[in-house]
């Protein structure tokens, strides 16, 4: 009979109705803590303070108390420091199974270090005890809530206990030992030798811990791991777990050494091998997969291919799910390797778990070749009726890249989509759809018109506001470039007609977008959209009376109908936060405010412009730090009468220094540029207390720089202690051309002595001067970084006409993070979607950039990089811009940086 | 709580013991991924009903949920769940299930019901305890852990499974008495 608490455990005082009065109410949910309650429990622990000890009792209490901690009960601080109190008075009790549950609520209430002295003395006394369970688990309290102090008190009792002939008081030592290592590394390092004994043990437990703590305190010494691995893996572990371990150093170190030897040769490739043959599956497992993770041969792949192939057909399913979780990943990279399981995984395909299922057909998807795609498709169709929403979408996932794959197999796989589009289905099983029919229509032209319509027809009934309102965006960029742009114009009104206005406005742009871009169709759209003037909703009025205004040209917007469709469906490439920002500072006035003023260049940091709305810096006074936005600098620089007529300013650079922090004088500069001007911004600073400078300017020296010719210079009057000050030095330059060069430059001034306790100043000055670095005008002070949020639409809109390409090859380099890096500065722009990250251990890699050069045109450029040879890099540079002559510019910036 | 390296340690995230409704029984956190009560009851509530159709009864079941791995089995009205990392090595993880679900079933005589576990709330959780500690395998042979829990002594001499509770509670109070005396 099971040990039956029940009698006890309810007390008189939670006394339930229900109890044991007949045997047919048991079918009421019955439970020995019915109607528990913290204020009463914590009332029964004052049973602890008891003079004579009910051990049988105070284990019932405290089987209560984890009761409510396991229910998720928190007690507050005092609470629990009180029962913590109580707890500890229960070493007085002699009872072993009282003892074990103390050990264990001590652990669960985590005492605060101000309150673990009181239990070490007893949980030291105990973990010398004779009898081994206290050993072992007062190792393991103890160990969990004490700090280093008092650590270095006990590490001895520790060692003995590691090598305890107890393989439980060992085990407990070791993996306190682990977790120890976290915080007192330099103290369980100590304890090496006893570990290295605990891994020879016979047990195999000790083994496995003593393993994985020998190899924690080593794990960032590459020689002892190696060490380590080559006299184990002679044959002395026992133990599954331990094996394991042993699996995982082994491949670290294969891994770690195949970087250095270019032989090929592994030297511990043999014991990985011959696990595969172990009799425990774990272990086999373990070596299969790490294998299969490795850079090896078809040849040394194929054991471990085989073995995972026996494990597909397994009654465990535990097994069978390993196994093709494994193969699944095999497939990603070498799915020939895996063709040989096929016909297993066919048979997985109608596993009773849908995750082995699941991982089979995506995995199949993956191996498949051409001529069986369309097998697998029926088959798929009939699984896909009772699997869950979330399968379904990764075999959807896994179906878009077989077609990309496959681009010959379209038809079948755009059929199974637009069926999965009419089932029944959530918002992101929908939504993957959607995505996979988008993807598909983008990269097969052949699939563009039946995806459209597929499309189309998922628009007629669907229930979602946000996906609809995709679509009917795409429609407008792809349908009009269609051979019968017409035929969608019906689905796009339908919806005018029946949907929300979410969806109504979506519509209305879409189409507009037709009307504007298809002549023919021109006067019949205008008759829609004039009926959508008069729609309950303003936004799709708004948006009705826009398009028709501009489109039929009532309203000028540049000056061609180029310019219009520009303005009403360009991509809109002013970064928002720039734009809120420059909102926030502009003050209603006769003057409109332009959009074209903003700055287009994304910032990396936050903007600093957090100050109060209204308080600007007083006209003239330039703003104390470098402000990000570059209206500031704008508005300074257009109040300066002499800049007046540059134009608009096109870049300011961040501040550079030009001279060493902690000097006498504090030099920066920044860079303005203009379409044929650029001015120099100064600022200084006089660090010295007693002196004033007057007359100060910079002499810049511009005889390398043939192409600029200075126009106008703005000196300072005078320069006082720690107040900073601005000299501005304009030069005109040719228009358009990044033309670079370096200037020298010397500031000129007059000291006088000023008398810090009176602010005298002397009347007799020195003139003198002060050399700063010199500064250099780079192409990258040409571009500026916009971002674009689509980079393959902007990229293909763009004329292909205008594309360049070219091959450099960039030498030996660092890494290919470090080449992307350098190209990615040396023209200034920025990268798009993410590209500007390397995978480590990639070979090669691609990276979007995208900018505004000067001159207000729009630059892309995709760059592919790979490695040949150990080091040395190759890069692919192809650009495409608004203007052909700025693609060969692009080349030029590349070609001598 | 300690969390460990992949390259290091397997190690285990959780272990649930629930009923049929997806109650909690006693369960025990490892890691720090769930920080507080209300994120563990919404991760035991998707996973009890993820799994509440499947069949886990002769064999473990296993499945990949929210970036684990979770290894499962049903007993009666008690619904075992052990939880890892997703690269964690499945069989290692299915044998702590085994280890679990085999000594909670030797300690409660093989009555593995709601009742009787909670009747013997502190038989299960010591178990739990010696199963795992702070994420680490501790040990995952049933009879060592039976034995551990309810002899109370580490060196049980005659294996758990050859004597009845009463025997081991009292082979445990002489061991006691003997070590008084000492």
């Amino acid at each position: 009979m099971p040990r039956s608490l029940a009698g006890d455990l309810t007390d008189p005082e939670m006394a339930q109705p229900y109890m044991k009065k007949d045997d047919d109410e048991s079918e009421i949910e019955y439970s020995p803590f019915f109607g528990i309650e913290k204020g009463a429990v914590l009332q029964e622990a004052r049973a602890f303070h008891d003079p004579q000890l009910d051990a049988r009792r105070c284990s019932q209490v405290i089987t209560k108390l984890l009761y409510l901690i396991n229910q998720g009960e928190t007690f507050t601080k005092v609470e629990a420091t009180e029962v913590f109190f109580a707890v500890t008075k229960l070493f007085q009790s002699n009872d072993a199974g009282l003892r074990r549950m103390v050990y264990l609520i001590i652990k669960e209430l985590s005492p605060s270090s101000d309150e673990v002295f009181i239990v070490t003395s007893s949980l030291m006394k105990d973990m010398n005890s004779k009898t081994d369970m206290y050993r072992a688990n007062a190792i393991r309290v103890l160990c969990r809530i004490i700090d280093g102090n008092l650590l270095t008190q006990i590490e001895r009792y520790l060692k003995q206990a590691i090598v305890d002939k107890n393989p439980v008081v060992s085990s407990a030592a070791l993996v306190s030992g682990i977790h120890l290592l976290q915080a007192n590394p330099e103290i369980v390092k100590r304890w090496s030798n006893e570990v290295q004994e605990a891994v020879q043990s016979r047990a195999a437990l000790v083994q496995f811990h003593g393993l994985a703590l020998l190899h924690q305190t080593r794990q960032n010494d590459r020689l002892a791991v190696s060490k380590l691995v080559s006299s184990l893996t002679r044959g002395s572990v026992r133990s599954p777990l331990a094996q394991c371990l042993l699996i995982r150093y082994t491949s670290q170190v294969i891994r770690e050494s195949s970087t250095n030897t270019q032989n090929g040769d592994r030297p511990f490739f043999d014991y990985l091998e011959s696990c595969l043959r172990h009799k425990a599956e774990m272990v086999i497992l373990e070596a299969a997969r790490k294998i299969t993770e490795m850079d090896v041969t078809s040849r040394e792949l194929a054991p471990a291919i085989t073995v995972l192939q026996l494990f597909l057909s397994s009654s465990k399913p535990v097994l069978r799910f390993a196994a093709v979780r494994t193969l699944n990943k095999v497939a990603i990279t070498r799915p020939l390797a895996v063709t040989n399981c096929n016909v297993d995984l066919e048979t997985l395909m109608s596993d009773q778990n849908r995750s082995i299922a699941t991982l089979a057909i995506t995995t199949l998807l993956k191996t498949g070749n051409e001529s069986s795609v369309d097998r697998l498709m029926k088959q798929i169709t009939s699984f896909m009726s009772d699997i869950a929403d979330e399968f379904k979408i990764v075999v959807v996932e896994a179906i878009r890249s077989l077609c990309l794959k496959f681009p010959l197999k379209y038809r079948s796989m755009m059929i199974f989509l637009s069926n999965s589009l009419r089932e029944e289905g959530g918002f992101e099983y929908k939504k993957a759809i959607v995505d996979a029919i988008v993807t598909l229509i983008s990269a097969i032209p052949d699939a563009k018109e039946i995806g459209l319509l597929h499309l189309c027809e998922f628009i007629e009934d669907c229930e979602f506001t946000y996906l609809s309102s995709q679509i009917l965006h795409f429609l407008g960029n792809e349908g009009p470039r269609t051979s019968d742009p017409s035929r969608y114009i019906r689905y796009i009104y339908n919806r005018v007609i029946l949907e929300n206005s979410t969806v109504r406005a979506s519509a209305v742009s879409t189409l507009a977008k037709f009307g504007a871009l298809v002549e023919g169709l021109k006067p019949r759209i205008f008759v829609l959209l004039r009926r959508c003037l008069f729609d309950t909703d303003d936004e799709v009025r708004d948006r009705a009376t826009l398009y028709l205004q501009t489109l039929n040209g009532e309203v000028a917007v540049g000056n061609t109908e180029k310019d219009v469709n520009e303005f009403l469906f360009g991509s809109f490439d002013v970064p928002l936060a720039n734009l809120e920002a420059s909102l926030r500072t502009y003050e209603p006035s006769e003057e409109p405010f332009d959009i074209s003023l903003v700055s287009r260049e994304a910032k990396s940091q936050p903007l600093q412009d957090k100050k109060a709305p209204g308080k600007k810096p007083p006209a003239g006074v330039p703003p104390p730090a470098p402000v990000s936005a570059v209206d500031a600098y704008q508005k300074m620089l257009s109040s300066i009468a002499e800049f007046s007529g540059f134009g608009r300013l096109f870049k300011s650079s961040e501040p550079v220094e030009l001279t060493e922090a902690e000097t006498e004088y504090a030099v920066n500069v920044v860079k303005h540029i203009y379409e044929s001007h650029v001015v120099l911004q100064y600022n200084c600073t006089n660090t010295i207390p007693e002196q004033l400078l007057q007359d100060v300017t910079v002499y810049v020296d511009a005889t390398d720089a043939e192409e600029f010719s200075e126009v106008c210079l703005k000196s300072l009057k005078t320069l006082a202690y720690d107040s900073p000050g601005q000299i501005f030095v304009a030069f005109e330059k040719p228009g358009r051309v990044p033309a670079t060069c370096k200037f020298s430059n010397v500031l000129k001034f007059t000291v006088k002595e000023v008398d810090t306790s009176s602010g005298e100043v002397d009347d007799d000055g020195v003139e003198d001067e002060y050399q700063i670095e010199d500064l250099e005008i780079v192409s990258a002070d040409y571009m500026l970084r916009v971002a674009v949020s689509n980079f393959r639409n902007a990229w293909e809109n763009m004329d292909p006409e205008s594309e360049r390409v070219d091959e450099y090859g960039l030498g030996v380099r660092e890494s290919l993070a470090e080449a992307v890096s350098a190209v990615t500065s040396i023209l200034g722009m920025q990268p798009c979607e993410g590209t500007e990250v390397v995978p480590s251990n990639a070979r090669s890699h691609v990276c979007l950039l995208s900018g505004v050069f000067i001159g207000d045109v729009k630059v892309l450029v995709r760059l592919s990089f790979g490695l040949s040879g150990p080091k040395e890099v190759a890069m692919k540079l192809a650009v495409r811009s608004d203007d052909p002559e700025v693609s060969d510019k692009i080349h030029e910036i590349v070609a001598s940086g | 709580m300690g969390e460990f390296s992949k390259e290091s340690c397997p190690s285990v995230k959780n272990i649930l013991l629930l009923d049929s409704e997806g109650k909690r029984v006693a369960v025990k956190y490892f890691s720090d991924d769930w920080p507080n009560n209300s994120s563990k009851l919404t991760f035991e509530k998707s996973i009890f009903t993820k799994t509440l159709k499947t069949n886990a009864r002769s064999e473990a079941e296993i499945t990949l949920f929210d970036g684990y791995i979770v290894v499962y089995k049903f007993v009666h009205d008690l619904h075992f769940f052990v939880t890892a990392g997703d690269d964690e090595n499945e069989l290692i993880i299915a044998n702590v299930l085994q280890g679990f679900a085999d000594s909670v079933g030797l300690l409660l005589r093989g009555d593995v019901e709601k009742r009787t576990a909670l009747e013997n709330l502190d038989l299960i959780l010591l178990c739990i305890d010696e199963i795992i500690d702070g994420g680490i395998i501790l040990e995952t042979d049933a009879n060592t852990i039976a034995g551990k829990v309810a002899t109370n002594a580490a060196d049980g001499s005659v294996p758990f499974s050859e004597q009845t509770i009463s025997q081991a509670l009292a082979t445990a109070r002489e061991h006691f008495a003997r070590s008084l005396l000492k």
